[in-house]
Protein backbone atom coordinates (compact mmCIF):
# COMPACT_ATOMS: atom_id res chain seq x y z
CA UNK A 1 0.00 0.00 0.00
CA UNK A 2 1.52 3.49 -0.71
CA UNK A 3 -0.08 5.27 1.85
CA UNK A 4 1.94 2.65 5.03
CA UNK A 5 4.86 4.74 5.80
CA UNK A 6 2.70 7.93 5.95
CA UNK A 7 3.47 9.81 9.65
CA UNK A 8 0.41 11.92 9.60
CA UNK A 9 -3.02 9.65 9.87
CA UNK A 10 -5.85 9.76 7.66
CA UNK A 11 -7.57 6.91 8.52
CA UNK A 12 -10.15 9.31 10.79
CA UNK A 13 -10.92 10.89 7.38
CA UNK A 14 -11.76 7.64 6.17
CA UNK A 15 -14.30 6.51 9.04
CA UNK A 16 -15.27 10.06 8.92
CA UNK A 17 -16.37 9.87 5.18
CA UNK A 18 -18.18 6.71 4.77
CA UNK A 19 -20.15 7.81 8.48
CA UNK A 20 -23.55 9.23 6.74
CA UNK A 21 -23.40 5.74 4.67
CA UNK A 22 -23.64 3.56 7.89
CA UNK A 23 -25.79 6.45 9.66
CA UNK A 24 -28.45 6.09 7.26
CA UNK A 25 -28.36 2.38 6.58
CA UNK A 26 -28.46 1.39 10.45
CA UNK A 27 -31.26 3.82 10.99
CA UNK A 28 -33.57 3.20 7.87
CA UNK A 29 -32.33 -0.35 7.05
CA UNK A 30 -31.18 -1.81 9.72
CA UNK A 31 -33.50 -1.20 12.76
CA UNK A 32 -36.55 -2.01 10.20
CA UNK A 33 -34.97 -5.10 10.15
CA UNK A 34 -34.83 -6.12 14.01
CA UNK A 35 -37.65 -4.88 14.65
CA UNK A 36 -39.45 -6.92 11.38
CA UNK A 37 -38.15 -9.38 12.72
CA UNK A 38 -39.07 -8.94 15.96
CA UNK A 39 -42.43 -8.33 15.22
CA UNK A 40 -42.73 -11.36 13.33
CA UNK A 41 -42.76 -13.51 16.26
CA UNK A 42 -45.98 -11.33 17.89
CA UNK A 43 -49.44 -11.42 17.30
CA UNK A 44 -49.91 -7.68 16.54
CA UNK A 45 -53.21 -6.72 14.08
CA UNK A 46 -55.57 -4.46 14.32
CA UNK A 47 -59.38 -5.41 13.69
CA UNK A 48 -61.64 -2.29 13.36
CA UNK A 49 -60.34 0.13 15.67
CA UNK A 50 -59.41 -2.33 18.11
CA UNK A 51 -55.73 -3.37 18.15
CA UNK A 52 -54.53 -6.69 18.91
CA UNK A 53 -51.24 -7.44 20.61
CA UNK A 54 -48.58 -7.32 20.69
CA UNK A 55 -48.25 -10.93 22.58
CA UNK A 56 -45.59 -13.35 21.88
CA UNK A 57 -46.92 -16.19 20.21
CA UNK A 58 -43.77 -17.46 18.64
CA UNK A 59 -43.50 -19.42 15.41
CA UNK A 60 -47.25 -19.43 14.98
CA UNK A 61 -47.42 -16.66 12.32
CA UNK A 62 -44.45 -18.37 10.15
CA UNK A 63 -46.97 -21.84 10.10
CA UNK A 64 -50.10 -19.95 9.26
CA UNK A 65 -48.56 -18.46 6.85
CA UNK A 66 -47.91 -21.53 5.61
CA UNK A 67 -51.10 -22.62 5.48
CA UNK A 68 -52.52 -19.95 3.97
CA UNK A 69 -52.13 -18.91 0.40
CA UNK A 70 -48.51 -18.34 0.68
CA UNK A 71 -47.31 -20.98 -1.55
CA UNK A 72 -49.36 -19.95 -4.12
CA UNK A 73 -48.64 -16.55 -4.43
CA UNK A 74 -44.87 -17.89 -4.56
CA UNK A 75 -46.28 -20.28 -7.53
CA UNK A 76 -47.60 -16.77 -8.98
CA UNK A 77 -45.04 -14.77 -8.86
CA UNK A 78 -42.93 -17.39 -10.47
CA UNK A 79 -45.28 -18.16 -13.27
CA UNK A 80 -45.14 -14.46 -13.75
CA UNK A 81 -41.54 -13.62 -13.68
CA UNK A 82 -40.79 -16.94 -16.03
CA UNK A 83 -43.36 -15.78 -18.81
CA UNK A 84 -41.48 -12.62 -19.35
CA UNK A 85 -38.19 -13.54 -18.41
CA UNK A 86 -37.63 -16.48 -21.03
CA UNK A 87 -38.88 -14.06 -24.12
CA UNK A 88 -36.86 -11.64 -22.74
CA UNK A 89 -33.10 -13.47 -22.63
CA UNK A 90 -33.95 -15.52 -25.93
CA UNK A 91 -34.87 -11.93 -27.54
CA UNK A 92 -31.87 -10.29 -25.60
CA UNK A 93 -29.51 -12.72 -26.75
CA UNK A 94 -30.62 -12.82 -30.34
CA UNK A 95 -30.29 -9.08 -30.58
CA UNK A 96 -27.04 -8.40 -28.32
CA UNK A 97 -25.17 -11.13 -31.25
CA UNK A 98 -26.74 -9.61 -34.41
CA UNK A 99 -25.24 -5.85 -33.04
CA UNK A 100 -22.33 -6.86 -32.18
CA UNK A 101 -22.23 -9.05 -35.25
CA UNK A 102 -20.23 -6.61 -37.84
CA UNK A 103 -21.19 -8.30 -40.62
CA UNK A 104 -24.95 -8.07 -40.53
CA UNK A 105 -24.83 -3.95 -41.11
CA UNK A 106 -27.38 -3.12 -39.15
CA UNK A 107 -28.65 0.26 -39.74
CA UNK A 108 -29.52 2.72 -37.33
CA UNK A 109 -28.17 0.81 -34.19
CA UNK A 110 -28.19 3.39 -32.06
CA UNK A 111 -32.07 4.02 -32.82
CA UNK A 112 -32.84 0.91 -32.06
CA UNK A 113 -31.17 0.75 -28.53
CA UNK A 114 -32.55 4.28 -28.02
CA UNK A 115 -36.26 2.93 -28.11
CA UNK A 116 -35.69 -1.16 -27.00
CA UNK A 117 -34.33 0.46 -23.62
CA UNK A 118 -36.90 3.15 -23.56
CA UNK A 119 -39.48 1.34 -21.60
CA UNK A 120 -37.27 0.31 -19.18
CA UNK A 121 -37.30 3.98 -17.85
CA UNK A 122 -41.45 4.28 -17.92
CA UNK A 123 -43.09 4.52 -14.76
CA UNK A 124 -44.24 0.65 -14.12
CA UNK A 125 -46.92 2.10 -12.17
CA UNK A 126 -48.22 4.25 -15.33
CA UNK A 127 -47.32 1.47 -18.32
CA UNK A 128 -49.61 -0.94 -15.90
CA UNK A 129 -52.79 2.32 -15.42
CA UNK A 130 -51.87 2.62 -19.38
CA UNK A 131 -52.17 -1.00 -20.62
CA UNK A 132 -55.52 -1.76 -17.98
CA UNK A 133 -57.18 0.88 -19.86
CA UNK A 134 -55.95 -0.15 -23.66
CA UNK A 135 -57.12 -4.04 -22.87
CA UNK A 136 -59.98 -2.97 -20.86
CA UNK A 137 -63.27 -4.48 -22.93
CA UNK A 138 -64.24 -1.34 -24.60
CA UNK A 139 -60.32 -0.05 -25.31
CA UNK A 140 -58.34 0.78 -28.58
CA UNK A 141 -57.01 -2.58 -28.75
CA UNK A 142 -60.48 -4.28 -28.50
CA UNK A 143 -61.70 -1.59 -30.69
CA UNK A 144 -58.59 -2.21 -33.36
CA UNK A 145 -59.23 -6.10 -33.18
CA UNK A 146 -62.62 -5.68 -34.11
CA UNK A 147 -62.15 -3.08 -36.90
CA UNK A 148 -59.84 -5.93 -38.09
CA UNK A 149 -62.40 -8.38 -38.29
CA UNK A 150 -60.18 -10.26 -36.00
CA UNK A 151 -62.75 -10.60 -33.20
CA UNK A 152 -66.80 -10.02 -33.18
CA UNK A 153 -67.13 -9.82 -29.53
CA UNK A 154 -64.83 -7.67 -27.37
CA UNK A 155 -62.19 -9.96 -25.35
CA UNK A 156 -62.00 -9.56 -21.61
CA UNK A 157 -58.15 -9.82 -21.25
CA UNK A 158 -58.41 -8.72 -17.75
CA UNK A 159 -61.27 -11.79 -16.75
CA UNK A 160 -59.13 -14.57 -18.14
CA UNK A 161 -56.02 -15.94 -16.07
CA UNK A 162 -54.15 -16.50 -18.66
CA UNK A 163 -55.06 -13.19 -20.01
CA UNK A 164 -53.95 -11.22 -17.09
CA UNK A 165 -50.59 -13.29 -16.78
CA UNK A 166 -49.39 -12.92 -19.89
CA UNK A 167 -50.35 -8.97 -20.06
CA UNK A 168 -48.18 -8.95 -16.82
CA UNK A 169 -45.45 -10.92 -18.68
CA UNK A 170 -45.57 -8.82 -22.09
CA UNK A 171 -44.77 -5.61 -19.57
CA UNK A 172 -42.25 -7.42 -17.99
CA UNK A 173 -40.48 -8.97 -21.03
CA UNK A 174 -41.15 -4.85 -23.06
CA UNK A 175 -39.76 -3.40 -20.10
CA UNK A 176 -36.63 -5.66 -19.33
CA UNK A 177 -35.49 -6.61 -22.62
CA UNK A 178 -33.19 -3.55 -23.43
CA UNK A 179 -31.70 -3.65 -20.67
CA UNK A 180 -31.05 -7.13 -21.14
CA UNK A 181 -29.62 -6.62 -24.60
CA UNK A 182 -27.26 -3.79 -24.00
CA UNK A 183 -26.05 -5.77 -20.53
CA UNK A 184 -25.59 -8.85 -22.73
CA UNK A 185 -23.98 -6.84 -25.86
CA UNK A 186 -21.54 -4.96 -23.52
CA UNK A 187 -20.45 -8.81 -22.87
CA UNK A 188 -19.85 -9.96 -25.89
CA UNK A 189 -18.05 -7.64 -26.88
CA UNK A 190 -16.05 -8.00 -24.16
CA UNK A 191 -14.85 -11.29 -26.05
CA UNK A 192 -11.28 -11.09 -27.47
CA UNK A 193 -11.81 -11.17 -31.22
CA UNK A 194 -9.07 -13.20 -32.01
CA UNK A 195 -11.18 -15.99 -30.77
CA UNK A 196 -14.03 -15.21 -33.20
CA UNK A 197 -11.18 -14.54 -36.06
CA UNK A 198 -9.84 -18.06 -35.51
CA UNK A 199 -12.86 -19.49 -35.33
CA UNK A 200 -13.61 -17.78 -38.58
CA UNK A 201 -10.60 -19.36 -40.30
CA UNK A 202 -11.77 -22.54 -38.87
CA UNK A 203 -15.36 -22.57 -41.24
CA UNK A 204 -17.62 -21.68 -38.61
CA UNK A 205 -20.52 -20.56 -39.23
CA UNK A 206 -22.45 -17.99 -37.02
CA UNK A 207 -25.28 -20.45 -35.35
CA UNK A 208 -22.07 -22.71 -34.46
CA UNK A 209 -20.23 -19.57 -33.53
CA UNK A 210 -23.06 -18.52 -31.16
CA UNK A 211 -23.68 -21.42 -29.03
CA UNK A 212 -19.58 -23.02 -28.90
CA UNK A 213 -18.02 -19.36 -28.57
CA UNK A 214 -20.53 -16.77 -27.44
CA UNK A 215 -22.68 -18.38 -24.87
CA UNK A 216 -20.04 -20.21 -23.03
CA UNK A 217 -17.81 -16.95 -22.99
CA UNK A 218 -20.53 -14.77 -21.75
CA UNK A 219 -21.64 -17.48 -19.42
CA UNK A 220 -20.64 -14.65 -16.12
CA UNK A 221 -22.82 -12.45 -17.09
CA UNK A 222 -25.59 -14.33 -18.12
CA UNK A 223 -25.50 -15.68 -14.80
CA UNK A 224 -25.66 -12.23 -13.33
CA UNK A 225 -28.40 -11.30 -15.73
CA UNK A 226 -30.55 -14.53 -14.60
CA UNK A 227 -29.99 -13.81 -10.88
CA UNK A 228 -30.44 -10.27 -10.69
CA UNK A 229 -33.31 -10.62 -12.54
CA UNK A 230 -34.74 -13.37 -10.02
CA UNK A 231 -33.95 -10.73 -7.65
CA UNK A 232 -36.27 -8.65 -9.44
CA UNK A 233 -38.94 -10.76 -10.07
CA UNK A 234 -39.31 -11.92 -6.23
CA UNK A 235 -39.70 -7.88 -5.81
CA UNK A 236 -42.65 -7.60 -8.60
CA UNK A 237 -45.38 -5.80 -7.81
CA UNK A 238 -46.10 -2.44 -9.36
CA UNK A 239 -47.01 -3.80 -12.28
CA UNK A 240 -49.59 -6.49 -11.02
CA UNK A 241 -50.88 -4.18 -8.41
CA UNK A 242 -51.74 -1.26 -10.68
CA UNK A 243 -53.21 -3.66 -13.40
CA UNK A 244 -55.32 -5.57 -10.77
CA UNK A 245 -55.71 -2.98 -8.49
CA UNK A 246 -54.27 -4.84 -5.84
CA UNK A 247 -56.64 -7.92 -6.18
CA UNK A 248 -54.25 -10.10 -7.89
CA UNK A 249 -57.72 -11.23 -10.35
CA UNK A 250 -59.12 -13.28 -11.41
CA UNK A 251 -59.33 -15.41 -8.24
CA UNK A 252 -55.85 -14.25 -6.98
CA UNK A 253 -53.91 -16.20 -9.73
CA UNK A 254 -51.77 -12.34 -10.57
CA UNK A 255 -51.42 -11.46 -6.60
CA UNK A 256 -47.30 -12.02 -6.30
CA UNK A 257 -45.37 -12.15 -2.71
CA UNK A 258 -44.83 -8.44 -2.47
CA UNK A 259 -48.60 -7.54 -3.53
CA UNK A 260 -49.46 -9.92 -0.40
CA UNK A 261 -46.76 -8.14 2.09
CA UNK A 262 -48.69 -4.88 0.76
CA UNK A 263 -52.06 -6.17 1.62
CA UNK A 264 -50.90 -7.43 5.20
CA UNK A 265 -48.97 -3.47 5.94
CA UNK A 266 -51.99 -1.65 4.11
CA UNK A 267 -54.37 -3.46 6.88
CA UNK A 268 -51.79 -3.18 9.72
CA UNK A 269 -51.28 -6.99 10.44
CA UNK A 270 -47.95 -6.42 11.88
CA UNK A 271 -47.19 -9.80 13.23
CA UNK A 272 -47.91 -11.67 9.83
CA UNK A 273 -46.06 -8.97 7.77
CA UNK A 274 -43.42 -9.45 9.47
CA UNK A 275 -43.04 -13.01 9.52
CA UNK A 276 -43.86 -13.19 5.48
CA UNK A 277 -41.03 -10.03 5.09
CA UNK A 278 -38.65 -12.67 7.10
CA UNK A 279 -39.42 -15.11 4.70
CA UNK A 280 -38.62 -13.10 1.42
CA UNK A 281 -35.28 -11.60 3.48
CA UNK A 282 -34.33 -15.38 3.33
CA UNK A 283 -34.71 -16.50 -0.10
CA UNK A 284 -33.35 -12.70 -1.28
CA UNK A 285 -30.36 -13.34 1.28
CA UNK A 286 -29.27 -16.63 -0.45
CA UNK A 287 -29.49 -14.73 -3.51
CA UNK A 288 -27.61 -11.85 -2.55
CA UNK A 289 -25.10 -14.05 -1.50
CA UNK A 290 -25.03 -15.53 -4.86
CA UNK A 291 -24.36 -11.92 -6.51
CA UNK A 292 -21.81 -11.09 -3.80
CA UNK A 293 -19.78 -14.53 -4.79
CA UNK A 294 -20.21 -13.36 -8.88
CA UNK A 295 -19.29 -9.97 -8.12
CA UNK A 296 -16.11 -10.92 -5.76
CA UNK A 297 -14.94 -13.17 -6.76
CA UNK A 298 -12.48 -14.51 -10.34
CA UNK A 299 -14.75 -17.84 -10.75
CA UNK A 300 -18.27 -16.51 -10.87
CA UNK A 301 -20.66 -19.09 -11.77
CA UNK A 302 -17.88 -21.91 -10.91
CA UNK A 303 -16.65 -22.72 -13.75
CA UNK A 304 -13.08 -23.15 -13.34
CA UNK A 305 -13.82 -25.23 -9.97
CA UNK A 306 -15.75 -27.59 -12.01
CA UNK A 307 -12.97 -28.04 -14.65
CA UNK A 308 -10.60 -28.33 -11.98
CA UNK A 309 -12.67 -31.26 -10.36
CA UNK A 310 -13.08 -32.96 -13.60
CA UNK A 311 -9.35 -32.80 -14.43
CA UNK A 312 -8.79 -34.67 -10.87
CA UNK A 313 -11.14 -37.22 -11.55
CA UNK A 314 -9.80 -37.72 -15.09
CA UNK A 315 -6.23 -38.15 -13.00
CA UNK A 316 -7.57 -40.71 -10.31
CA UNK B 1 -17.51 -14.00 -51.39
CA UNK B 2 -18.73 -17.79 -50.19
CA UNK B 3 -20.97 -16.35 -47.21
CA UNK B 4 -22.64 -13.19 -48.49
CA UNK B 5 -25.55 -14.75 -49.73
CA UNK B 6 -27.02 -16.40 -46.09
CA UNK B 7 -25.23 -13.27 -44.24
CA UNK B 8 -27.76 -10.88 -45.92
CA UNK B 9 -30.47 -13.65 -45.63
CA UNK B 10 -29.58 -13.17 -42.28
CA UNK B 11 -29.19 -8.94 -42.16
CA UNK B 12 -32.98 -9.05 -43.53
CA UNK B 13 -34.24 -11.20 -41.01
CA UNK B 14 -32.90 -9.24 -38.20
CA UNK B 15 -34.01 -5.89 -39.55
CA UNK B 16 -37.39 -7.43 -39.48
CA UNK B 17 -37.24 -8.54 -36.00
CA UNK B 18 -35.46 -5.02 -34.75
CA UNK B 19 -38.34 -3.23 -36.51
CA UNK B 20 -41.26 -5.45 -35.01
CA UNK B 21 -39.59 -5.00 -31.39
CA UNK B 22 -39.21 -1.56 -31.95
CA UNK B 23 -42.70 -1.06 -32.60
CA UNK B 24 -44.25 -2.98 -29.61
CA UNK B 25 -42.10 -0.77 -27.74
CA UNK B 26 -44.00 2.56 -29.40
CA UNK B 27 -46.60 1.19 -30.19
CA UNK B 28 -48.01 1.79 -26.96
CA UNK B 29 -46.98 5.20 -26.23
CA UNK B 30 -48.50 6.64 -29.98
CA UNK B 31 -51.88 5.17 -28.77
CA UNK B 32 -51.05 7.07 -25.59
CA UNK B 33 -50.50 10.53 -27.58
CA UNK B 34 -53.58 10.00 -29.93
CA UNK B 35 -56.00 8.84 -27.13
CA UNK B 36 -54.29 11.85 -24.95
CA UNK B 37 -55.79 14.35 -27.86
CA UNK B 38 -58.84 13.19 -28.28
CA UNK B 39 -62.05 14.07 -26.20
CA UNK B 40 -64.20 11.69 -24.26
CA UNK B 41 -67.02 11.62 -27.36
CA UNK B 42 -64.31 10.63 -29.95
CA UNK B 43 -63.02 7.87 -27.79
CA UNK B 44 -66.18 5.87 -27.37
CA UNK B 45 -66.55 5.78 -31.14
CA UNK B 46 -63.66 3.43 -31.42
CA UNK B 47 -60.33 3.60 -32.16
CA UNK B 48 -58.63 6.29 -34.75
CA UNK B 49 -54.76 6.58 -35.77
CA UNK B 50 -54.94 9.73 -36.26
CA UNK B 51 -54.32 12.72 -33.72
CA UNK B 52 -57.56 14.80 -32.35
CA UNK B 53 -57.79 18.43 -31.20
CA UNK B 54 -58.54 18.02 -27.43
CA UNK B 55 -55.01 17.94 -26.65
CA UNK B 56 -55.18 21.56 -24.64
CA UNK B 57 -58.39 20.76 -23.38
CA UNK B 58 -57.70 17.90 -21.97
CA UNK B 59 -54.69 19.02 -20.24
CA UNK B 60 -56.41 21.97 -18.77
CA UNK B 61 -58.95 19.26 -17.59
CA UNK B 62 -56.10 17.56 -15.46
CA UNK B 63 -54.34 21.22 -14.26
CA UNK B 64 -57.57 21.97 -13.03
CA UNK B 65 -58.86 18.50 -11.37
CA UNK B 66 -59.07 18.66 -7.71
CA UNK B 67 -59.82 15.04 -7.06
CA UNK B 68 -56.47 14.19 -8.49
CA UNK B 69 -54.09 16.86 -7.84
CA UNK B 70 -51.47 16.01 -10.99
CA UNK B 71 -49.36 18.96 -10.81
CA UNK B 72 -49.12 19.05 -7.36
CA UNK B 73 -48.18 15.46 -7.32
CA UNK B 74 -45.87 16.04 -10.27
CA UNK B 75 -44.18 18.99 -8.13
CA UNK B 76 -43.74 16.66 -5.39
CA UNK B 77 -41.96 13.99 -7.34
CA UNK B 78 -39.84 16.44 -8.72
CA UNK B 79 -38.53 17.14 -5.29
CA UNK B 80 -38.15 13.91 -4.27
CA UNK B 81 -36.33 12.35 -6.97
CA UNK B 82 -34.32 15.67 -7.43
CA UNK B 83 -33.05 15.78 -3.81
CA UNK B 84 -32.48 11.79 -3.62
CA UNK B 85 -30.10 12.04 -6.78
CA UNK B 86 -28.09 14.54 -5.43
CA UNK B 87 -27.93 13.32 -1.92
CA UNK B 88 -27.41 9.94 -2.78
CA UNK B 89 -24.77 10.89 -5.40
CA UNK B 90 -22.78 13.13 -3.19
CA UNK B 91 -22.89 10.59 -0.28
CA UNK B 92 -22.23 7.48 -2.39
CA UNK B 93 -19.34 9.26 -3.73
CA UNK B 94 -17.85 10.56 -0.03
CA UNK B 95 -18.23 7.07 0.91
CA UNK B 96 -16.43 5.46 -1.96
CA UNK B 97 -13.86 8.02 -1.71
CA UNK B 98 -13.58 7.19 1.94
CA UNK B 99 -13.10 3.71 1.50
CA UNK B 100 -10.65 4.15 -1.83
CA UNK B 101 -8.27 6.78 -0.62
CA UNK B 102 -8.12 5.49 3.22
CA UNK B 103 -6.94 2.97 4.73
CA UNK B 104 -8.53 2.25 8.45
CA UNK B 105 -8.97 -0.88 10.25
CA UNK B 106 -12.32 -1.45 9.45
CA UNK B 107 -11.98 -0.95 5.55
CA UNK B 108 -12.17 -4.26 4.34
CA UNK B 109 -14.78 -5.36 6.81
CA UNK B 110 -17.06 -2.04 5.35
CA UNK B 111 -16.72 -3.10 1.76
CA UNK B 112 -17.34 -5.94 1.98
CA UNK B 113 -20.74 -5.49 3.83
CA UNK B 114 -21.47 -3.12 1.70
CA UNK B 115 -21.26 -5.78 -1.35
CA UNK B 116 -23.38 -8.38 0.63
CA UNK B 117 -26.27 -5.78 0.87
CA UNK B 118 -25.69 -4.85 -2.51
CA UNK B 119 -28.89 -6.28 -4.01
CA UNK B 120 -30.91 -6.48 -0.99
CA UNK B 121 -34.63 -6.01 -1.81
CA UNK B 122 -35.53 -2.81 0.40
CA UNK B 123 -39.62 -3.94 0.48
CA UNK B 124 -37.83 -6.97 2.80
CA UNK B 125 -37.77 -4.15 5.97
CA UNK B 126 -40.83 -1.79 4.76
CA UNK B 127 -42.92 -3.26 7.88
CA UNK B 128 -40.24 -1.94 10.27
CA UNK B 129 -39.44 0.96 7.95
CA UNK B 130 -43.50 2.30 8.32
CA UNK B 131 -43.46 1.63 11.99
CA UNK B 132 -39.98 3.61 12.50
CA UNK B 133 -41.18 6.48 10.50
CA UNK B 134 -44.09 6.47 12.75
CA UNK B 135 -42.32 6.97 15.86
CA UNK B 136 -40.24 9.64 14.17
CA UNK B 137 -42.97 11.73 13.27
CA UNK B 138 -42.58 11.51 9.85
CA UNK B 139 -45.32 9.69 8.58
CA UNK B 140 -47.05 11.82 5.80
CA UNK B 141 -44.14 13.41 4.77
CA UNK B 142 -41.72 13.75 1.62
CA UNK B 143 -38.82 13.71 4.30
CA UNK B 144 -38.80 9.47 4.79
CA UNK B 145 -38.77 9.05 0.78
CA UNK B 146 -35.21 10.98 0.73
CA UNK B 147 -32.84 11.04 3.71
CA UNK B 148 -32.46 6.69 3.18
CA UNK B 149 -31.03 7.40 -0.55
CA UNK B 150 -27.81 8.70 0.97
CA UNK B 151 -27.16 4.67 1.84
CA UNK B 152 -27.30 3.17 -1.86
CA UNK B 153 -25.26 0.09 -1.97
CA UNK B 154 -25.36 0.21 -5.89
CA UNK B 155 -24.31 3.81 -6.25
CA UNK B 156 -21.89 3.03 -4.14
CA UNK B 157 -20.67 -0.19 -6.06
CA UNK B 158 -20.84 2.14 -9.47
CA UNK B 159 -18.40 5.26 -7.65
CA UNK B 160 -16.29 3.11 -6.24
CA UNK B 161 -15.64 0.92 -9.57
CA UNK B 162 -14.94 4.72 -11.44
CA UNK B 163 -12.72 5.92 -8.43
CA UNK B 164 -10.44 2.85 -9.46
CA UNK B 165 -10.22 3.63 -12.88
CA UNK B 166 -10.19 7.43 -12.87
CA UNK B 167 -8.47 8.73 -9.80
CA UNK B 168 -4.31 8.00 -9.41
CA UNK B 169 -3.71 8.30 -5.38
CA UNK B 170 -0.78 10.48 -6.05
CA UNK B 171 -3.00 13.47 -7.41
CA UNK B 172 -4.80 13.28 -3.36
CA UNK B 173 -1.30 13.49 -2.44
CA UNK B 174 -0.36 16.11 -4.39
CA UNK B 175 -3.27 18.26 -3.09
CA UNK B 176 -2.33 16.91 0.57
CA UNK B 177 1.62 18.66 -0.15
CA UNK B 178 -0.36 21.72 -1.52
CA UNK B 179 -2.08 22.36 1.86
CA UNK B 180 -5.43 21.31 1.18
CA UNK B 181 -7.73 19.93 3.48
CA UNK B 182 -9.13 16.46 3.37
CA UNK B 183 -12.83 17.74 3.01
CA UNK B 184 -11.72 19.86 0.48
CA UNK B 185 -9.72 18.16 -1.51
CA UNK B 186 -13.10 15.36 -2.23
CA UNK B 187 -15.18 18.46 -3.05
CA UNK B 188 -12.51 20.04 -5.32
CA UNK B 189 -10.54 17.92 -6.65
CA UNK B 190 -12.13 14.26 -6.44
CA UNK B 191 -16.07 15.12 -7.06
CA UNK B 192 -14.90 16.86 -10.66
CA UNK B 193 -12.81 14.21 -11.78
CA UNK B 194 -16.09 11.76 -10.94
CA UNK B 195 -18.15 14.29 -12.49
CA UNK B 196 -19.15 11.29 -15.28
CA UNK B 197 -19.90 8.91 -13.20
CA UNK B 198 -22.17 11.26 -10.91
CA UNK B 199 -24.14 12.28 -13.78
CA UNK B 200 -25.01 8.49 -15.01
CA UNK B 201 -25.92 7.71 -11.29
CA UNK B 202 -27.94 11.05 -10.68
CA UNK B 203 -29.90 10.34 -13.75
CA UNK B 204 -30.55 6.55 -12.72
CA UNK B 205 -31.15 7.70 -9.38
CA UNK B 206 -33.74 9.89 -10.26
CA UNK B 207 -35.55 7.98 -12.88
CA UNK B 208 -35.90 5.43 -10.24
CA UNK B 209 -36.82 7.82 -7.62
CA UNK B 210 -39.48 9.00 -9.58
CA UNK B 211 -41.10 5.81 -10.58
CA UNK B 212 -41.01 4.30 -6.79
CA UNK B 213 -44.36 3.16 -5.94
CA UNK B 214 -43.91 0.65 -2.52
CA UNK B 215 -42.93 2.79 -0.17
CA UNK B 216 -44.62 6.44 -0.65
CA UNK B 217 -47.50 4.40 -1.23
CA UNK B 218 -47.14 3.31 2.54
CA UNK B 219 -45.40 6.64 3.72
CA UNK B 220 -47.68 9.28 2.06
CA UNK B 221 -51.57 9.49 3.45
CA UNK B 222 -52.88 13.50 2.43
CA UNK B 223 -53.52 14.30 -0.97
CA UNK B 224 -51.33 17.34 -1.46
CA UNK B 225 -48.04 15.14 -0.26
CA UNK B 226 -48.77 12.29 -3.04
CA UNK B 227 -45.98 11.99 -5.96
CA UNK B 228 -47.22 11.03 -9.08
CA UNK B 229 -47.12 7.00 -9.04
CA UNK B 230 -50.08 7.10 -5.96
CA UNK B 231 -51.73 9.26 -7.84
CA UNK B 232 -51.92 7.35 -10.91
CA UNK B 233 -52.62 3.95 -8.21
CA UNK B 234 -55.41 6.22 -6.86
CA UNK B 235 -57.07 6.48 -10.20
CA UNK B 236 -56.97 2.89 -10.78
CA UNK B 237 -58.63 2.48 -7.47
CA UNK B 238 -61.03 5.07 -8.38
CA UNK B 239 -64.64 4.21 -10.26
CA UNK B 240 -62.85 4.79 -13.24
CA UNK B 241 -65.61 4.15 -15.55
CA UNK B 242 -67.30 7.76 -15.15
CA UNK B 243 -64.39 9.36 -16.19
CA UNK B 244 -63.40 11.86 -18.92
CA UNK B 245 -61.30 8.94 -20.91
CA UNK B 246 -59.20 11.45 -22.56
CA UNK B 247 -58.39 13.21 -19.47
CA UNK B 248 -57.03 9.32 -18.07
CA UNK B 249 -55.09 9.42 -20.82
CA UNK B 250 -53.73 12.99 -20.16
CA UNK B 251 -52.89 12.31 -16.64
CA UNK B 252 -50.64 9.23 -17.56
CA UNK B 253 -49.12 11.15 -20.79
CA UNK B 254 -47.98 13.66 -18.07
CA UNK B 255 -47.07 11.38 -15.95
CA UNK B 256 -44.52 9.50 -17.92
CA UNK B 257 -43.78 12.53 -20.14
CA UNK B 258 -40.90 14.33 -18.43
CA UNK B 259 -38.78 11.12 -18.02
CA UNK B 260 -38.90 10.90 -21.84
CA UNK B 261 -37.96 14.20 -22.26
CA UNK B 262 -35.00 13.89 -20.15
CA UNK B 263 -34.72 10.36 -21.80
CA UNK B 264 -34.50 11.86 -25.46
CA UNK B 265 -32.03 14.41 -24.07
CA UNK B 266 -29.28 12.20 -22.56
CA UNK B 267 -30.36 8.64 -24.02
CA UNK B 268 -26.54 8.29 -25.06
CA UNK B 269 -24.76 8.84 -21.32
CA UNK B 270 -27.76 6.69 -20.38
CA UNK B 271 -27.51 3.57 -22.55
CA UNK B 272 -23.95 4.43 -21.93
CA UNK B 273 -23.98 4.09 -18.26
CA UNK B 274 -26.36 1.11 -18.30
CA UNK B 275 -23.36 -1.62 -18.41
CA UNK B 276 -20.79 0.43 -16.53
CA UNK B 277 -20.31 -0.95 -12.76
CA UNK B 278 -22.28 -3.69 -13.59
CA UNK B 279 -20.01 -6.96 -13.63
CA UNK B 280 -16.84 -6.75 -13.06
CA UNK B 281 -14.84 -7.65 -16.12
Amino acid sequence: MKTKHKKIDYAKWGYLFILPFFVSFFIFSFIPLVDTVRYSFFEYYRSGIKEVGPNFIGLANYISLLGSDLLKYAGNTMILWIIGFIPQIVIALLLAEWFVDARLKIHGTQFFKVVIYLPNLIMASAFAMLFFTMFSTNGPINSILMSMGWIQQPVDFLGSVFGTRSLVGLMNFLMWFGNSTIMLMAAIMGISPDIFEASELDGCNSIQRFFYITLPQIRPILAYTLITSIIGGLQMFDVPQILTNGQGTPDRTSMTLIMFLNSHLKSKNYGMAGALSVYLFIVSGILCFVVYRMTNNDDPDGSKAAAKKAKKQRRA
Amino acid sequence: MKSKGPNQLRSIFAHIVLIILSFMCLFFFYILFVNATRSHADLQKGFSALPGSYFLENLKNVANDGTFPMFRGILNSLVVSGCSAAICTYFSALTAYGLYAYNFKCKKVAFTFIMAILVMPTQVTAMGFLRLVTNMGMYDSLLPLIIPSIASPSVFYFMYSYLQSSLPLSLVEAARIDGSGEFKTFNRIVLPIMKPAVAVQAIFTFVGSWNNYFVPALVIQSKDKMTVPILIATLRGADYMNFDMGKIYMMILVAIVPIILVYLLLSKYIIAGVTLGGVKE
